[in-house]
């Protein structure tokens, strides 16, 4: 069965507080990028998964997103699916 | 005898304080409840305590909510069986579905330990019988993750079903954002569900128990449950 590598960023919704994107922001400011207007936090996950084709390897990738990897009261996720091995290109 | 259950996760740290303040000061029934079981049926109240379970790993009570241990707590709650999520708790509860909304990190970004002054919103559910309504009450906090956060019709719905059971306050119960030790929104501190027999707070009723701790002001919650399950239990069965 191929593998495929599945890139996963999950971030706040817009309307959350990041409290962490603000420090991070401060942090820049001091540095000097004054003109960094705004920072948000957010986390990446990789998985590598076997299946049938890519749509069955983004089907595990988002019900992964939906049950565990993102709360959906306060996160967004995207997918980015690849090929990981020579068959499954 | 009220018989209490403490779940403990890889990670728990309040297990034991749950513990003694349930079986040496209220003079209950207590026993572990180790992540892998899934017999709750010898229990009255199922506690979920404090603590980091699983390392807080990708958020917290995330990981946790997916022991074994927690399909069994989600049946004993849609029975109607009384659960307790402290701090940590509340954050599994939260993940497990059983309570709306989420707890997010501080708006401090501080790690929080301190006592603060939380106010009993309602006495109409068995965690809080034994309380007055609008008393001041002094738990202590320790969380990093403590500010809920849900939208506005989560909010407002649990408003007008009366599911706020505690807020922070001021001492003198006025909310304010200076009470407010991690931004929660509406001063959140402790909410229950729909049914009234799932509540999860973030301070911790279970380190106040004793006036040798500082305070006894936890106390009446752990006997409002001792209350509400021997109301609940036929005399003849004894």
């Amino acid at each position: 069965m191929p593998t495929y590598h599945a890139t996963i960023s999950v971030t706040l919704r817009p309307s959350i507080l990041d409290p962490e994107g603000k420090a991070v922001h401060q942090a820049l400011q001091n540095l000097g990028h004054t003109m960094v207007e705004d920072v948000r936090v957010g986390k990446r996950i990789e998985l590598t998964i076997d299946a049938e084709d890519e749509d069955a390897a983004y089907e595990v990738a988002e019900t992964s997103c939906q049950k565990v990897l993102a709360n959906p009261v306060t996160e967004n996720y995207a997918i980015d699916i690849t090929a990981a091995s020579p068959s499954a290109a | 005898m009220a018989r209490f259950g403490i779940v403990t996760f890889p990670g728990s740290n309040c297990d034991h304080d749950a513990y003694h303040a349930v079986k040496h000061v209220l003079g209950e029934d207590a026993t572990f409840v180790w992540h892998q079981d899934t017999d709750l049926s010898a229990l009255d109240v199922v506690v979920l305590p404090g603590g980091f379970s699983y390392g807080d790993y990708l958020r917290s009570g995330a990981i946790a909510r997916f022991s074994p241990v927690m399909d069994a707590v989600v049946d004993f709650a849609n029975a109607g069986g009384l659960v307790l999520g402290v701090c940590n708790g509340f954050q599994v509860l939260c993940e497990a579905g059983l309570l709306p909304g989420t707890l997010t990190r501080n708006n401090s970004l501080r790690f929080v330990c301190k006592p603060t002054a939380v106010r009993v919103e309602r006495i109409d559910a068995p965690f809080t019988t034994q309380y007055a309504p609008g008393q001041v009450l002094s738990l202590p906090v320790a969380h990093g993750e403590g500010r809920y956060v849900a939208d506005d019709a989560t909010l407002n719905a649990l408003e007008s079903n009366n599911q706020v059971l505690f807020r922070y306050t001021d001492a003198d119960g006025r909310m304010t954002d200076a009470a407010n030790p991690n931004g929660s929104m509406r001063n959140i501190a402790g909410i229950c569900n729909e049914a009234r027999n799932v509540l999860g707070l973030m301070p911790h009723p279970e380190r106040h128990v004793e006036l040798l701790l500082g305070s006894d002001d936890g106390r009446p919650l752990f006997e409002s449950l001792r209350a509400s399950v021997n109301d609940a239990v036929p005399t003849s069965a004894a």
